[in-house]
Parts: structure tokens; C-alpha cells; sequence
């Protein structure tokens, strides 16, 4: 493990926008080929249902600005949301254009378009309402977080944000693949929040004490502490220099220059989700010269999005399929030297097929880095369990999906926590939700 | 193996042979021997001159275009006037180019002041060149009518039948005089040339329009120094238009003179329509400045091509064909029933048939949410032939036209339909909705007919719709 020995200009390059921005005339190009659908598939299968055929028609008719007002009308993080969605299996997903054209209408890259128009102007859409006296804190400025803080702010409401980090925006700054979500975007996305008066308390962590007191000091709470850090494997060899997680590896290309961030030669990624492909990503263009992905079982059953898998494969990683990590191998300084595996094979066939070891199977996979990308560990239980009327199940917090509400009164939340894991347009929609969950929470005075 | 039999496309209008129907329109495309030779070599059959007269000096700029959502140049307009050049270069050039080329037809616009000799003296000039023969431009509709020329003349039935016959007397080889859209009947103005003398007609000449302002300058497009100008509007979307107004002339039993049909052909089929209607041949301005000369090479395959499937060996057989078919609504049959029918197969539930049966014709389509599950099942609950799209991308089930976990099924109500076409316009997908007859069980009759039925007290008076 060491410093990317990349030029910066190499690692500019490298992690460029993964889809450029469209010029007016291939936004206008693309938005012809919506057919403007009643009723349209798009827009219901978005998460935060923007009217896509609506944006979409004002790009055609030379009206970006129009369209980004309707992007951020129904999701504040639109900019964020354009780059980042696996539009594959949303709104992209439903387009009749794919039955039609034989492929969707691009509509993730139209909304890039839009939203970028406004944002090159500095220009916001939405005033607070009117001051209602009522205060809201809210736990987290993830995606979550933001989207509530937002939707507080239009419906008039004061809204206190508490985030435990230095830095605003979650995952949404630090944990998106750099070449779909630089830093300096995310941040910008946050600043017409703020604009609408919510306020933003960095370094302002919040545990199960403060947290009564915030249910005392205000008039509602929301939590949208999302989920922790990746989970470990129990194996020899853990507590290596050279085995890192996955957030640790890839918060530094958003917290300081990639000249700074460090890479393996030899890199393996444990895991086959969005995240372990994103690390695998991420390491070819930080510059190792070989990665290679372990999974325990094969692509068929791998949970990454399809389009995440292809770019895996365009970028030239290996797959090592039916493969169980059993040790962290040192060398003689105590360096990570090797990745030990076991084979396994499937028994039976399809979902209920079983993992079966084969027996004197062990091989090794040198290497000087290995990410462990198996998935976030829930944190709700720690800070929420032991509040009288709220759920969680098996790390998972139980809310109402059509208020946000927990079972104990005044008592909101949304994001990652309440999903163990979705995508960002998904918070931004369960904060929306709690937002006027909370409204009418307030409302009615209960 | 079939062999396309290539059927015989040489032309004759008003005497007037080419090779094939695809004449270029008088217009900047016909400026100059250079580009009529280009046009020639690309495969045109005959060019109709740029207009001669006494040189004029145009403005800057000229033209503007709408464009359709996407797409460039639905229609032009412009302010430019007849040529700019002078008479003597462009009479030795049409010289040249009749040398060069013998067989393709070479025809003359002409546009002098309205005094008997201005036009003898031009007529005279010009068929010395030995071109095949003239057109009247009797219809710009700028610039030159405010000096009493162009349309200024094709608006009125006197002055067209004069100058027709002026130019007659000095005539040795077939006029075709150039009608305006812009009048009441076209037809009137049609009599009047042929009242004059004229062997031919050819139809249409741009229409008045201000094709648009500029949002920024608040001045109309195209400006002259922040000023604009009525202009004359052209292309694909004139084509309607020109299509009627060339069935009326052909279809005039006053006139029964030879048509050369112009206005808005970009595509094949608009030429098949342009024949059919009665046109001899066409005339092609706003495409050719649109992309070029070698459109002309898809023209000629189209037509070809659609000749062959029909088993037509000349355009004889297919001049006119379609004439007898276009009538007064007065005797369509008012008994004659079609309905709507959605192809389940074929429909990506895009839903654009609805909602422009419901905002806009009789609300005679309905919808429903099938559950994505019972829809991607078939258990009975979607439609006989519905076709789901399904894929699987990181264990998620992605279903096209599915969204909030329901598809919308779209149908036609067949008991309230009035057979507008409106949804099987607005349907993107080719052949999902027909229009297909039925049996109104009713006896055949006009409105007409109807009409006397009722003074004679034969039928009743057909009831309104039940169905709004
Ligand atoms: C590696 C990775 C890549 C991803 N890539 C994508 C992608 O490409 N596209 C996509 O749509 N989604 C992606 N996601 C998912 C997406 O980032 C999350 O779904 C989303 O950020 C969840 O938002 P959230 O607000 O619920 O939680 P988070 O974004 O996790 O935000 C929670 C915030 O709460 C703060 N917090 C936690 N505990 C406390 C506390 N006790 N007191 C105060 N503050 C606290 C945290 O510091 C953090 O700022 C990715 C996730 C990961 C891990
Ligand atoms: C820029 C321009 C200049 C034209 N100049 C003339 C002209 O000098 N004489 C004439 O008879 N018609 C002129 N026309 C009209 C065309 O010959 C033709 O009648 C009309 O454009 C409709 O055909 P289209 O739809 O194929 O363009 C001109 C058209 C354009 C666009
Ligand atoms: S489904 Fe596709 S075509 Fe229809 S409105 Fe949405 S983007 Fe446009
Ligand atoms: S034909 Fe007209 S009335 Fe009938 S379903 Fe279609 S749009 Fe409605
Ligand atoms: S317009 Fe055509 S494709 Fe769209 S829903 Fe109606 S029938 Fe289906």
C-alpha cells in the first residue's frame, strides 16, 4: 500500500466526469426523443417522482432553467441525483423509449443539464414559508437530513441540523464514486439549503443523552443517521496495515487531493455489491496495476447494478468467483503479502443453491491492499433502541413510509437507517416524506 | 429471385420533357450555371431558372426557418427578391447550359414591370437562349409586389389574363405561369391564365408570413437592421397547402391544364402525393437549400421503388390518379362507421392515446394499473398479446412502463369512439392503433342525400350523440 504514483493531471483524467455534460444541442437532441408520456412510467419509478416529461419538454423548448426548477421542486439533491442514480433500474428503467428506440431516453444526463444551467447561475427557486415558531433538529446531514431541512424550510419551519463529521452531506460528499459526484458539486448542493435558513452543526455528534435532550428542547426530531462502517471479516491477518475498509478508502478522494490518496500494485476488493465495484473503480484509476474482485459466489447472483459491472469490466478488473477470503497473509516485515482463498462450488442450482468447500482448494492472490467492501453495519439500534415506542429490526428502524414517524411521538426518520441501505434519491424522497409528516405532526399540535 | 423492373420516369409538362420529374424550383438553388450544372450531374431533370427581370439589390439577412422540436427548418421564409445579377450574364449562362445539357429541361422565370413591351423585350431575350420554356412568377408575395409586380399581379384575375397573353404574343415555346397562394380560390387566378393563353401552371409560390421574432431583440426574424418584413414561407410545412391547391386546379373543369406541383417536397412520397394529385411533375426549393443537390438521388429511388411495388411503368399511369377520390364533404357518407383498436402487443403504455382522447376528442379511451407482478405474469389481468420488456439489474426486477409497481393499461371504449383518428395520429408506434371498419347497420348516404331525404320527408333527423 502507498500514494498513488499517478501526475495529477493522470488522476484528473482518470476521474473525470464518468458521463460528460451534454452541449444545448445534445440536451436538445435527447429530450426530442421523449415522447411525453401521460401518466409516464419515468416519473413514477423515480423515487422522488420529478415530472420528467415536464423537465424534459422545457429543455426541448430552450428552458433549462424552468426544468431545473422542476428537478429541485421534488428532490433539493437533483444535480446529485443526475449523476449518481442507477437510472438503469429507475426512471431510465421505465422509459418506453426502450421498447420504441431500443434504448431510454438519457434522462439522468438531462437532468445533469438542467440543473447545472441553474446551478452555473447561482440561482434558487424556493423561499421559506412562513415562519411557523415551530423548531425541528435533525440528526444527520446526509442526503436524508437535507432533504427534511429543505422541505422544513419551504413549509416554514425552523430546522436544526446536527452532524457528527466536519464536513455536510453524508455519503452524498464522501462516499459517492468521485468520477459520478465530485466534492466541490455536492457541496455546492448544499448551499441553497442553507440559503433557506436551515442551519447546519458540524462537529456536533449526537448520542442517546443528547438526543433526549433535543426531543425536549424541540418541537420534533428527525434522524437520518444512515449506517456505519463497513463490515469486517473475522479472518487471521485483519488487523494488517494493508486491509482497509471500504469507507476508508474511498472518504480521502473526497477529503483531500487523489495525489494524496493511496492504492495498492496489487489491489483485491472483497465483495460484488455497488460499493466493492466503486473500490475497484476507484483503485484502476488511482493507478494499480492489477485489481481483482472476490466473491463468494458468481455474477449471477452478484448485487451490483449491471451498468456498475460493465464499467468494472471495461476498466479491466479480474473476477474471482466462488472464492472464500479465509486469511491476510504477511510477508516477513509483517506486510501485506497475499489474499488467501478457498474454492467453493454451488450445489444445486439457481437462489437455493448451496455453497459447498472444496477441499485442498486453497490459493492465494498476491497483493499490498485489500478492501473489505461487504456491506454497511446499522447504528440506529445503538443511538434509538432504548426509546420507549420505537422498533428496529435487526438494525433496521421501523418507520410509517407514508409519514416518516417512529413509534414514539414527535420522533421522525428517513435515509439509510430506515433502509439499511438504498441510494440517495431514496433519502432525499424519505426526508421529503418526514418533512411533511412532521408538518402535520405539527399541525395537529399532538 | 425478383428483378425491381425500373419503370420509365421521363417527363412531360406542357410540352416540356426531362428525364425525370424532379425539377429545382426558381430560387437561389437556380442562381447561377454553376449550380444548375451541379444540380444536373446530381440527377435534377429539369431547373427553373432563378427569376430574371430588371436586377434588384437585396437586403441582409434573409431568411428564417421554425424549427419543430428538435428538428430544423419545418418552414422557411425569406425576403429575398429575383436575382440580383445582371440580365446578360445570366441569359449567356442559360445559353451554355442548354449546350451542355440538351435533354434536361431548362426553364426561364421572368418578372418585368406590366408594360406590354418590357415583356416582349424579355421573352424575346430569353428564348433565344434556346431554353425549353418560361415561367410567370406572378407570386412573390414581397418585395416586388409593393412595386406592382408578382403577386401583385397573381392576386388579380385581370392583370394575370393580360400579362398572359402579352407574353403569348411574343411566345414561341410553353409558358407556365407560377400561381400565389395567396388569394381567396386559386382556381380564379387559374381560369385567368388559362384565359390568357398559358399552356401550363405551377403551383405554389410561397405564402405571406412573418415567421417568427426574436426574443432577445424583440424584432421579427429575419431582421434588417432590427426591422423585418412580411416574407414568403416555404417547406415541408406548406405542403398541405400546395397539395390542395394543385387537386383544385387539376380537378377545375375550366382550366384542364397541365400542373407542375411545388411546395414543401423534401421526401418521395410528398412527389407520389404531388402526382397523384394531379402535378405532372415537382418542383423542389427549401430541401435542396436544406441539404443539397443529392437529395434528389433518394427522390428518384423513392418513386422508382413505390412505381415497382405498384406495378406502374410510366407516370402517366400515375398523374392524376387520386384526383377523382378528393370531392365536396357534401357527399361523403355520413352512414360510414370506423373505431379505434389498440394492438396490445405492440403498445409501450405510453399512455399519449389517452390523454388526447380525454383533453382532446371524445374520452373514449380508459385506463387501469395492472400490478407489475400480474403483468409480467400474464395471470389474465393485462390484455390478450400484451408483450412485457423485462430485465434484472442488481437483483432489481426492471419492467419497461412500469413505475410505482403498476403498468398502465390503455383501451378503447368501441360503443363511444367516433373514429377521429386523433389517438392512432398520436400513437408512436407504427400500426399499434388501427382504425378499423364497422358495420353501422345504417344504409349509405350523404349529407346530400340526407339533405333531400328530410325535405321529402323519407328519414327522420339523425339524433345527436348520445356519447359527447
Ligand atoms: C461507497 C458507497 C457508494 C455509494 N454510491 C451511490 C451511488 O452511486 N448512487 C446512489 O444513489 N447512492 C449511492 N450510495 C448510497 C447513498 O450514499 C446513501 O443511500 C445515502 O447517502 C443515504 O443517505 P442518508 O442521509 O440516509 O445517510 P448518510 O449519507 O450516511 O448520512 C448520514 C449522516 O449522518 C451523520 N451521523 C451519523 N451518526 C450521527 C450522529 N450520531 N450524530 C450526528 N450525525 C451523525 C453522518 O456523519 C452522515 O453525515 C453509496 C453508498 C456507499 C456506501
Ligand atoms: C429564398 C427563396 C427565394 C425564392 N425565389 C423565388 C423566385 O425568384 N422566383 C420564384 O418564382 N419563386 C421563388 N421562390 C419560391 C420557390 O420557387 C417555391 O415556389 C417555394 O419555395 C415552395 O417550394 P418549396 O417548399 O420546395 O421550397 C423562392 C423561395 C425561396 C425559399
Ligand atoms: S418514459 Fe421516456 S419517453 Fe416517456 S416521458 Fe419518460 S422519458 Fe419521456
Ligand atoms: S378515434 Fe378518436 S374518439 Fe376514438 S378512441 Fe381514438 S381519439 Fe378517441
Ligand atoms: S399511444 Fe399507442 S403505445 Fe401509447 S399507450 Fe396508446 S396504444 Fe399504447
Amino acid at each position: 500500500m502507498e500514494r498513488t504514483r499517478l501526475t495529477r493531471a493522470e488522476l484528473e483524467a482518470n476521474f473525470a466526469d464518468l458521463h460528460p455534460a451534454y452541449s444545448r444541442d445534445e440536451a436538445v437532441a435527447e429530450a426530442s426523443r421523449c415522447l411525453f408520456c401521460f401518466d409516464a412510467p419515468c416519473m413514477r419509478a423515480c423515487p422522488t417522482h420529478i415530472d420528467v416529461p415536464r423537465f424534459i419538454r422545457q429543455i426541448l423548448h430552450d428552458n433549462p432553467l424552468g426544468a431545473a426548477e422542476t428537478i429541485f421542486s421534488e428532490n433539493v439533491l437533483g444535480g446529485s441525483c443526475a449523476r449518481a442514480c442507477p437510472t438503469e433500474v429507475l426512471c431510465e428503467g421505465a422509459c418506453v423509449d426502450k421498447t420504441l428506440q431500443g434504448g431510454p431516453v438519457h434522462i439522468g444526463r438531462l437532468q445533469r443539464y438542467a440543473t447545472d444551467a441553474a446551478q452555473a447561475q447561482d440561482l434558487w427557486f424556493f423561499e421559506p414559508g412562513t415562519d411557523t415558531g415551530h423548531r425541528v433538529a435533525i440528526v444527520g446531514s446526509g442526503p436524508a437530513g437535507l432533504a427534511c431541512a429543505h422541505e422544513l424550510r419551504r413549509l416554514g419551519h425552523a430546522a436544526d441540523v446536527f452532524e457528527a463529521r466536519d464536513v455536510a452531506g453524508g455519503l452524498n460528499t464522501l462516499g459517492i464514486a468521485a468520477y459520478k459526484i465530485s466534492t466541490e458539486l455536492a457541496l455546492k448542493e448544499i448551499e441553497p439549503i442553507r440559503a433557506m435558513g436551515a442551519e447546519i452543526h458540524l462537529n456536533s455528534p449526537v448520542d442517546a443523552n443528547r438526543l433526549a435532550g433535543l426531543r425536549r428542547d424541540y418541537d420534533a426530531v428527525f434522524v437520518g443517521v444512515g449506517l456505519g462502517s463497513t463490515r469486517q471479516l473475522p479472518i487471521p491477518g485483519e488487523e494488517l496495515e494493508g486491509v482497509v475498509e471500504a469507507l476508508d478508502f474511498i472518504f480521502p478522494t473526497h477529503t483531500g487531493p487523489f495525489s494524496e490518496c493511496y492504492v495498492g500494485r496489487h489491489t483485491v476488493v472483497i465483495g460484488a455489491g455497488n460499493t466493492a465495484v466503486d473500490c475497484a473503480t476507484q483503485a484502476v484509476r488511482l493507478g494499480a496495476e492489477q485489481v481483482t474482485m472476490v466473491y463468494r459466489r458468481t455474477d449471477a447472483e452478484m448485487s451490483a447494478f449491471s451498468y456498475e459491472y460493465e464499467l468494472a469490466k471495461q476498466d479491466g478488473i479480474v473476477f474471482e468467483w466462488l472464492a472464500q477470503p479465509v486469511e491476510f497473509v504477511a510477508d516477513d516485515d509483517g506486510d501485506l503479502r497475499a489474499l488467501r482463498c478457498r474454492r467453493l462450488r454451488l450445489q444445486g442450482q439457481g437462489r437455493r443453491a448451496r455453497l459447498e468447500e472444496i477441499a485442498d482448494s486453497d490459493f492465494e492472490i498476491p497483493c499490498d491492499l485489500a478492501v473489505q467492501a461487504l456491506g454497511q453495519a446499522p447504528v440506529a439500534d445503538e443511538l434509538l433502541g432504548g426509546i420507549e415506542g420505537v422498533t428496529v429490526v435487526s438494525g433496521r428502524l421501523v418507520v410509517d413510509p407514508t409519514t416518516g414517524a417512529t413509534g414514539a411521538p414527535g420522533l421522525f426518520a428517513g435515509g439509510d437507517c430506515t433502509s439499511l441501505g438504498a441510494e440517495i434519491v431514496d433519502a432525499v424522497q424519505e426526508g421529503k416524506v418526514a418533512a411533511r409528516g412532521i408538518d402535520e405532526y405539527l399541525k395537529g399540535g399532538s | 429471385m425478383k428483378t425491381w423492373k425500373k419503370p420509365d420516369l421521363t417527363s412531360e409538362v406542357a410540352g416540356i420533357r426531362s428525364p425525370n420529374p424532379f425539377w429545382l424550383a426558381s430560387g437561389p438553388p437556380t442562381n447561377s450555371a454553376y449550380q444548375v450544372r451541379r444540380a444536373f450531374e446530381a440527377g435534377w431533370g429539369g431547373a427553373v431558372w432563378k427569376t430574371l427581370g430588371e436586377p434588384i439589390v437585396n437586403v441582409a439577412s434573409r431568411y428564417g426557418a421554425i424549427d419543430y422540436d428538435g428538428r430544423k427548418i419545418a418552414g422557411l421564409n425569406n425576403i429575398e427578391l429575383i436575382t440580383d445579377r445582371p440580365l446578360e450574364e445570366n441569359l449567356a449562362e442559360i445559353r451554355q447550359i442548354k449546350r451542355e445539357f440538351p435533354h434536361h429541361a431548362v426553364v426561364v422565370s421572368l418578372m418585368v414591370e406590366s408594360s406590354r413591351e418590357a415583356w416582349h423585350d424579355i421573352v424575346k431575350h430569353t428564348q433565344d437562349t434556346g431554353c425549353d420554356g418560361l415561367e410567370l412568377n406572378f407570386g412573390c408575395p414581397h418585395g416586388m409586389s409593393e412595386r406592382g409586380m408578382g403577386s401583385a399581379v397573381g392576386q388579380v384575375p385581370e392583370y394575370t389574363e393580360r400579362i398572359t397573353n402579352w407574353v403569348m404574343e411574343a411566345a414561341e415555346i410553353p409558358v407556365l405561369v407560377k400561381l400565389t397562394p395567396n388569394v381567396t380560390d386559386v382556381r380564379y387566378i387559374g381560369r385567368a391564365a388559362r384565359n390568357g393563353g398559358a399552356d401550363g401552371l405551377s403551383l405554389i409560390n410561397t405564402i405571406n408570413s412573418i415567421v417568427g421574432v426574436d426574443l432577445d431583440t424583440l424584432a421579427p426574424r429575419p431582421q434588417v437592421d432590427g426591422r423585418g418584413s412580411h416574407g414568403g414561407y416555404c417547406g415541408p410545412a406548406v405542403k398541405p397547402i400546395a397539395l390542395n391547391m394543385v387537386q383544385q386546379v387539376a380537378s377545375d373543369p375550366e382550366i384542364q391544364l397541365p400542373v407542375s406541383g411545388i411546395g414543401g417536397v423534401q421526401a418521395w412520397q410528398d412527389a407520389v402525393e404531388f402526382l397523384l394529385l394531379g402535378a405532372g411533375n415537382v418542383q423542389v426549393c427549401t430541401a435542396a437549400m436544406h441539404y443539397g443537390f443529392r437529395i434528389v438521388e433518394t427522390l428518384i429511388s423513392g418513386l422508382e421503388g413505390w412505381m415497382s411495388d405498384k406495378g406502374f411503368l410510366s407516370l402517366q399511369e400515375v398523374v392524376g390518379r387520386s384526383v377523382q377520390t378528393v370531392g365536396d364533404w357534401a357527399d361523403l357518407d355520413l352512414s360510414y362507421k370506423v373505431v379505434a383498436e389498440i394492438d396490445q402487443g405492440e403498445c409501450i403504455h405510453c399512455g399519449l392515446c389517452y390523454i388526447a382522447c380525454e383533453d382532446g376528442a371524445h374520452q373514449s379511451i380508459t385506463w387501469r394499473e395492472v400490478p407489475e407482478a400480474e403483468f409480467v405474469g400474464g395471470n389474465g389481468t393485462s390484455p390478450e398479446g400484451a408483450r412485457p420488456q423485462v430485465s434484472v439489474s442488481g437483483g432489481h426486477q426492471v419492467v419497461v412502463g412500469s413505475g410505482a409497481g403498476h403498468v398502465n393499461i390503455y383501451e378503447i371504449n368501441q360503443e363511444t369512439c367516433v373514429g377521429c383518428n386523433l389517438c392512432s395520429l398520436v400513437c408512436p408506434v407504427q400500426g399499434c392503433i388501427s382504425m378499423v371498419e364497422r358495420d353501422s347497420g345504417l344504409p349509405s348516404m350523404s349529407w346530400r342525400e340526407y339533405q333531400e331525404k328530410l325535405a321529402k320527408g323519407e328519414v327522420e333527423k339523425i339524433e345527436p350523440p348520445a356519447h359527447v
